[in-house]
């Protein structure tokens, strides 16, 4: 464990002439989940268990006071082993997960492109998936009109498949579509959580290209990868959580020699792959 | 830039209840559009199509029809079966709504994770899409209304009222049950067997002036008496209901949403952990 608070990790972002606004701030954040112990909670289990006195829920402390400042225009990539809480804490600055314990301030609209899948709905045609998930990030339809052709265009499915239902897509196609959806809903803060695995190597280059270009426009990314040579790539600065506290954080090939240091693993073709 | 989010632990189990409905407001299209594809796909594998919208409810209605001139050992006339199609379609509007939104949250599971937005929205959309199969059934009980030779009065218009009303009861009981459904998955196996017998305790198959005896508890006891009652008063027989029932069903139709919006909203945040 570091001994850098939070404050004396942010001295060590780069030094720009002018600081830039402040994006997102997360003071002493703990997440709690109480997980049920059930696969399938329903009424005849949990009385068997209340007859024979064990408990139903157990408690997760996902994260444990994690705090941070990060600036406009900062690309931040996240390393940590599984299960570590990065998920938790990408969902958390997403507003998805609230806070057990502290505070989380964002400045501006939140993009997230998250690991689990996209909220998508398999039955229906792309366009339809493009309409529904711009209406429940909260924009209107004429913005999404305006931003259709744009989502369309960059992730290259071609007209046909935009009309067909989402079950017929490949893996491939799936990501490709839901990267687009992301990138231009013009967010202010970009969650991306190991969601670019599945693309070909033109289109992760240029998803990479899509977000140099977010960035120089003063909007902030969080990266969470495996691939440790796109956090060096990519990163203006890097954190690295275990066991649901932000370890060290600073200049991204530090934090990620460290964290190789700790996995005991080398730059290895492996470890260096991959978003 | 746009607004400022802060994330903070809930307060007594309840989000912010000002800005929440802000929220749900401004994403109002996104619950109308999510209700239009999902009418838009559920007939699309079938040889009559939309048309079955209009065909169930109408089947249904002329085998209930049968079930009770067989049970009462006359026929009945065209007078009952406009009193058994009215109630039965206001009905089968109230029970799909309601068990398809105990369902709402559970099945939208990739979204939850996916995106921050207020999850009151799900069983809304899913009252809506019943809603939506609803309104053409109108139509059918028009014309049967009219070749019944029932009467044709403005007061029939009084029928809005406990048609409104039944619209927020269901959406109370909707959202209820959409949280009590993610800790008792059972919920959702007992529902069809609740609804059916709920329907035979309401005055559908029967007359409002019928209950007597030891059955009178049905006046006050079952939320449905007084919607469905003075819906058949207003609609079938063309006259002002019984301000009583007006009363009692907008107490019960309140109450239903109180509580509904209470129990999703205090267990909200633990639903993206529960799915």
């Amino acid at each position: 464990m570091s001994s850098l608070s939070a404050s004396e990790a942010f001295l060590e972002t780069p030094p720009v002439d002018v600081p830039a606004p402040l994006s997102v701030r997360v003071e002493d954040l703990h997440v709690t989940y109480r997980a049920s112990l059930e696969r399938r909670p329903t009424v005849a289990r949990r009385l068997r268990r209340l007859g024979r006195g064990e408990r139903v829920v157990r408690e997760v402390h996902a994260l444990r006071g994690v705090s941070f400042d990060v600036l406009q225009g900062q690309v931040v990539g996240v390393v940590g082993a599984n299960g570590a809480g990065k998920s938790t804490l990408m969902r958390a600055l997403a507003g998805i997960l609230p806070p057990t314990q502290g505070r989380i301030e964002v400045h501006g609209r939140v993009s997230t492109l998250l690991a689990l899948g996209v909220g998508f709905n398999a039955k229906l045609t792309g366009r339809q998936n493009v309409t529904l998930g711009g209406l429940a990030a909260g924009l209107d339809r004429e913005e999404i009109a305006r931003r259709y052709t744009e989502i369309a265009d960059f992730a290259e499915l071609g007209e046909d498949f935009m009309d067909m239902p989402m079950l017929t897509y490949s893996s491939g196609m799936y990501a490709r579509l839901a990267f687009s959806v992301a990138v231009h809903m013009e967010p202010d803060i970009l969650i991306v959580d190991e969601a670019l695995s599945t693309g070909d190597a033109r289109f992760k280059e240029k998803s990479f290209a899509r977000m140099q270009e977010l960035c120089a426009q003063a909007r902030t990314i969080f990266l969470v990868s495996h691939g440790l040579s796109t956090i060096t790539q990519l990163c203006t600065e890097a954190m690295w959580v275990d066991k649901g506290a932000l370890v060290e954080r600073g200049d991204p090939a530090k934090v990620v020699s460290a964290y190789r240091r700790f996995l005991k693993v080398g730059a290895t073709a492996v470890t260096q792959e991959d978003v | 830039m746009s607004d400022v989010q802060v994330y903070t632990p809930f307060r007594r189990g309840l989000p912010r209840l000002g800005p929440y409905a802000r929220e749900v407001w401004a994403r109002r299209q996104f619950a109308l559009e999510l209700a239009r594809t999902e009418i838009r796909t559920e007939n699309t594998g079938t040889g009559l199509g939309q048309l079955w919208l209009v065909l169930n409810p109408l089947l249904l209605a002329f085998v209930y029809y049968v079930l009770t001139s067989i049970l009462s050992g006359s026929p009945g006339g065209a007078a009952r079966l406009a009193h058994i199609m009215a109630g039965l379609f206001l009905y089968y509007f109230f029970s799909s709504a309601v068990i398809g939104g105990a369902m709402s949250i559970l099945s939208s599971s990739r979204l939850i994770l996916n995106t921050a937005f207020p999850k009151m929205l799900l069983p809304i959309s899913v009252v809506l899409v019943s809603f939506l199969r609803f309104l053409p059934s109108l139509g059918i009980y028009a014309v049967v209304h009219v070749l019944a030779g029932q009467p044709v009065r403005w007061q029939m218009l009084w029928g809005v009222v406990p048609l409104a009303l039944v619209l927020v009861f269901a959406t109370g009981l909707a959202m209820l049950l959409a949280t009590v459904n993610l800790y008792f998955r059972d919920t959702k196996s007992f529902l069809p067997y609740t609804m059916r017998v709920w329907l035979y305790l309401s005055p559908v198959l029967w007359l409002p002036e019928q209950v007597r005896g030891s059955l009178a508890f049905l006046r006050w006891a079952n939320p449905l008496f007084p919607l469905l009652g003075s819906w058949s008063e207003a609609v079938v027989e063309g006259r002002a209901p019984q301000a009583w029932m007006l009363g009692a069903g907008a107490a019960w139709a309140v109450v239903a949403l109180l509580v509904g919006a209470w129990a999703l909203l205090s267990r909200e945040r633990e639903f993206a952990v529960r799915l």
